[in-house]
């Protein structure tokens, strides 16, 4: 695919959507038909529009490498991952998840908002100015890479929704769809996945609506085409692949707090004095590297969200 | 089952077959040692060519303690195979596999110390107290040394045969442990442990048939 500069591109260039799905079925039908020579090529094409790069992408500068951090490879982001509609092994989703659908794709957004809609998936990638963003990444299994992601604040999501005075919680449920996903036979976890934030975690600057990562769309492994990214706390906490955000007024019981109440909790802060009840979270190891880090206390984004825990006791809402 | 005219003594004897000589049971041995160092090899080349995924110390850490249990599970196969087949030289093959497993929880058990806990003994101890998981791992471990140590003719002629099977008991309990080590740290999903202890159960089970049928 020729990646061109916007200023390249005509307006008369551009198709209308219609059009465009319009003739990708015919070249669907026409392949199919095997009409058109070059048929793998198109295959091919087709799955690598996960792998297509995102335009328009601005680097925030806030949000740039944190000081004496470096980035992990693209790899590593590809090829480690807990996503358990695909299998519980770290290889199992960069294998399995080849057969996840991402077009056509929608965000339904409910419940205690004045303006609740449907929000197709290319409607989300223009909603905001894309910005990439590295950040610290921990998962609740004590590793952590740093990947340059690509979104915009969910606050500009919320902001067009309107939610009303009592919506106090904000609920992201993941696709569970048994036809593509072999995991879901599996009762390991409580489906379909959801997660959730206050109101203000959710309106939080850090709080990223994510599409994309390496300036590139989601690999299916890593929760295409939408997910969510929470850095201060565990990964878990950013639900992949999304399909409905609801609005709430109580606090939503999430797939992990279902699964082990004493491990996991809502809150889910990045702690390294609050130990998992079966291992410690003092130290992490940064994949690529051979020693282990310390963990830092709100995964280093404590002067950013400590206030919004103030005075809260951080081991009973762990 | 083949009769033969015992040289020195006119009565027939029978015999189930003629059991393999010494030096194919040799190499019986050393085929049984080649094999068990086919997931060390295996751990060593990934490494130095990146084949162990973004977390090769995990990798490596899970890896040689799945390959212990394999190697119990192995070792305390022996038995059971031995009265099936009726085939008791296989006997000789035990202790082989039993150090085969102990092998490779030092290997376990060196990755931990050193790749993630880089010796220090402050944090050892630490995980020992505070991490139910790793206690019961440190126990399996430490009840494994005497098995490996007293694993030779010489010591077993100087403990007796009694004192030594009492020591080489302990087995069940490691295996129990290990089965116990990898159920506790798993996060959710408990496949690979429930399989682990499956084999055990089984193995347990046909030696506590076996003991009641012959107390009968």
């Amino acid at each position: 695919m020729l990646i061109r500069r916007p200023s390249d591109i005509l307006p008369s260039e551009i198709n209308s959507e219609t059009e465009f799905n319009a003739r990708r079925d015919w070249l669907k039908q026409a392949a199919g038909l095997g009409l058109i020579a070059g048929l793998p090529a198109l295959a091919a094409h087709d799955a690598q529009a996960q792998g297509a790069k995102l335009m328009g992408v601005k680097p925030n500068p806030t949000y740039a490498m944190p000081t004496g951090e470096k980035l992990n490879k693209f790899d590593e982001l590809k090829n480690y991952c807990n996503f358990y509609e695909f299998g519980t092994d770290k290889t199992d989703p960069p294998v399995m998840a080849k057969s996840l659908k991402t077009r056509p794709w929608t965000v339904a957004v409910e419940g205690e908002v004045l303006k609740p809609q449907v929000f197709d998936i290319d409607t989300l990638y223009k909603l905001a100015p894309l910005e990439e963003r590295i950040y610290r990444f921990r998962c609740v299994e004590a590793w952590s890479m740093v990947i340059p992601w690509v979104g915009f604040p969910l606050s500009e999501l919320i902001k067009q929704v309107q939610p009303k005075g009592n919506a106090k919680f904000v609920e992201f449920v993941t696709l569970a769809d048994k036809a593509q996903m072999p995991g879901l036979r599996s009762g390991v976890l409580d489906w379909p996945y959801t997660e959730g934030l206050r109101m203000d975690e959710a309106m939080h600057p850090l709080t990223l609506l994510t599409l994309g990562a390496f300036g590139e769309m989601l690999p299916n492994q890593n929760g295409a085409p939408v997910r969510m990214i929470v850095p201060w706390k565990y990964g878990f906490k950013g639900g992949k692949s999304i399909v409905k955000i609801r609005f709430v007024e109580k606090e939503p019981r999430t797939a992990w707090v279902k699964a082990g109440p004493g491990e996991y909790g809502f809150y889910s802060n990045v702690n390294p004095t609050v130990d998992h009840s079966r291992w410690s979270q003092a130290s992490e190891r940064r994949l690529g590297e051979f020693g282990k880090r310390k963990t830092l206390m709100y995964n280093g984004y404590g002067d950013q969200v400590a206030s919004m825990y103030a005075g809260m006791d951080l081991k009973k809402f762990f | 089952m083949a009769l033969h005219l015992a040289s020195s003594n006119p009565v027939l004897v029978a015999r189930t077959w003629k059991a393999p000589s010494t030096s194919t049971v040799q190499r019986a041995k050393w085929v049984l040692i080649v094999l068990g160092m086919l997931p060390l090899m295996r751990l060593v080349v990934g490494f130095f060519t990146n084949q162990l995924g973004a977390n090769p110390i995990e990798l490596i850490t899970r890896s040689t303690g799945t390959w212990t249990l394999v190697g119990l599970a192995v070792t305390l196969s022996i038995t059971p195979l031995r009265k099936l087949l009726n085939w008791p030289w296989l006997v000789r093959l035990r202790r082989t596999a039993g150090l085969l497993a102990f092998f490779y929880v030092c290997l376990h058990f060196t990755t931990y110390i050193w790749f993630d806990r880089f010796f220090d003994v402050e944090d050892i101890i630490k995980d020992v107290i505070k991490r139910p998981f790793i206690t019961v791992g440190f126990a399996a471990f430490l009840l494994f040394i005497p098995l490996a140590v007293t694993s030779n003719n010489a010591i077993i002629k100087k403990l007796g045969a009694k004192l030594w099977q009492r020591i080489h008991y302990l087995v069940y309990v490691i295996a129990i442990l290990g089965v116990v080590h990898y159920w506790w740290l798993v996060k959710k999903d408990l496949t690979q442990p429930i399989i682990y202890a499956c084999v055990f159960a089984v193995l347990f089970a046909l030696r506590i048939m076996w003991k009641l049928k012959s107390s009968k």
